[in-house]
């Protein structure tokens, strides 16, 4: 167990090489409930995050869900978010545990001139995730009200799992099929303890954080704090299609934004394989033909590559795609090779 | 978790087995569990002079690098070279496959292994990492 935005969270349950050869090859369940939960309800709840975030989320159907971003005035991200349609007047905004104040925080300002009520409701919540091939066939069998196989991917519904009332989506940050299920808190042990009967014969194991972390590197997935943050823009990640410039009306870093998607980004994220056994990791230069241009943001050995994989963020200019490009892992230059990302993409 | 009572620890998670003036070096249970799995261990080369409490090598888990200690003053006389191949065995037998190097041990005026003073005992060593956690 380890301290994670005042919450202790499992790094591991036993092997995370393990725990994520099982996600990728059977299942892993993963408690989440760390996760913020905001809830915006109101006649005008939709036109606040469309004003609120870079989403156009009055446009979306309720049981569907978007991933997108909070950005600030002057267009950095301030969190990554994924936000479901409930209902026609209820949307719950999902943020990274150390973002949960200051998204909640700002929510709450720019909803401030329309009817939409801003709640943060995660103590309400406990979020527990079946993720894997394996994750259908296991979650299938325990839920109802839910036709969970014909649940497209970013959808979800109210329903029920192991009896307790639920809202159960088809989303997920691991780069399987998969899905997480939102409970209550008083329900979340005997939900956790069903998902493990059920699924422990079809190879299902309990994930932890560093799995999930090695998971999402691979699916080319940014985790805040890594490779996205204030001083960073959706842009220069590589994400500048959740920025909806075609949308309604004015929304919060629209005018910095603009100006920033007809620029080129001053830095660009890409992916690296490294041949060798040392692991390049947060914060270690990256160099093209023996000079600093850029900086790896998360690294980590990749189970399904069997080679040390990252992501880095590269300055602007030329050079980069034909230079000789390394790592400087503690003093030694490692050599690299530009990647496209994802790392990982599942057959569907 | 077992440490076993033959061998002496070191604070920074090292245990060492000494035989004459070879001793034998790893890192403990506790260490192995701490770090996670561990993918990558930098040895230190055959004929190197280590010094107690210094780094001689590093040893890489998926979620963090650790500086290797080497408990004793002495030279390096063979390195595990299964765990360029295996390095998980650090892991699954911290106090055997997954033993890292041997040193020939300085010697005292008596030809005996001059040892650090202060190395643990097993019970020590406990009481160290059952205060740590």
């Amino acid at each position: 167990m380890v301290p994670f935005a005042g919450w202790q969270m499992p790094l591991r349950y036993g092997s995370e090489t393990a725990e994520h050869q099982a996600v990728r090859h059977a299942a892993g369940l993963f408690d989440l409930s760390h996760m913020g939960e905001i809830t915006v309800t109101g006649a005008e709840a939709g036109q606040a995050l469309d004003y609120a975030l870079t989403g156009y989320l009055s446009a979306m159907a309720p049981g569907r869900a978007r991933y997108t971003m909070i950005c600030a005035a002057d267009g950095g991200v301030l969190d990554d978010l994924v936000v479901y349609r409930l209902g026609e007047q209820e949307f719950l905004v999902i943020a990274n545990a150390a973002n949960t104040s200051v998204v909640f925080d700002e929510l709450v300002s720019r909803a401030s001139g329309f009817d939409a009520v801003v709640t943060d409701a995660t103590e309400d919540y406990a979020l527990i995730a079946v993720q894997g091939p394996a994750a259908a066939g296991i979650l299938g069998p325990l839920v109802g009200g839910v036709d969970l196989g014909a649940m497209k991917y970013y959808a979800g519904a109210a329903g029920s799992v192991a009896g307790f009332s639920v809202w159960v989506a088809r989303t997920g940050y691991t780069g399987e099929d998969g899905f997480e299920v939102f409970a209550r808190p008083a329900d979340a042990v005997a939900i956790w303890d069903a998902l493990v009967a059920a699924g422990t014969p079809a190879g299902l194991i309990p994930a932890g954080l560093a799995a999930r972390d090695t998971l999402r590197l691979e699916a080319g997935m940014p985790l805040y704090g890594n490779e996205l943050g204030p001083d960073l823009t959706p842009f220069e990640a590589g994400l500048g299609r959740v920025v909806k410039f075609d949308k309604a009306g004015d929304f919060v870093g629209r005018s910095a934004l603009a100006v920033l998607a007809a620029a080129e980004p001053a830095r660009r994220l890409v992916g690296l394989t490294i041949q060798s056994r040392r692991i390049p990791r947060h914060g270690y230069p990256v160099l093209a033909d023996g000079v600093v241009c850029g900086t790896v943001t998360s690294g980590a050995p990749s189970p399904t590559l069997g080679q040390p994989i990252a992501m880095a963020y590269l300055n602007a200019g030329p050079g980069a795609d034909d230079a000789v490009l390394a790592v400087d892992i503690r003093g030694e230059a490692v050599p690299a090779q530009l990647t496209d990302l994802p790392f990982y993409s599942r057959s569907r | 978790m077992s440490n076993p009572a033959e061998l002496r620890y070191t604070a920074e998670h090292e245990w060492v087995s000494v035989e004459g003036t070879l001793a034998s070096v790893g890192i403990t249970e506790y260490a192995a569990q701490q770090l996670g799995d561990v993918v990558y261990v930098s040895l230190p080369a055959v004929g190197a002079a280590v010094t107690a409490g210094e780094p001689c090598g590093e040893v890489e888990s998926v979620k963090s690098v650790s500086d290797l200690y080497s408990p004793v003053d002495g030279e390096v006389t063979e390195t595990n070279t299964e765990l360029e191949d295996d390095p998980s065995l650090v892991n699954a037998e911290p106090y055997g496959l997954g033993w890292i190097f041997r040193v020939r041990v300085a010697q005292d005026g008596n030809g005996d292994a001059a040892l650090p003073t202060d190395l643990l005992s097993a019970a020590e060593y406990e009481e160290l990492t059952k205060s740590a956690s």
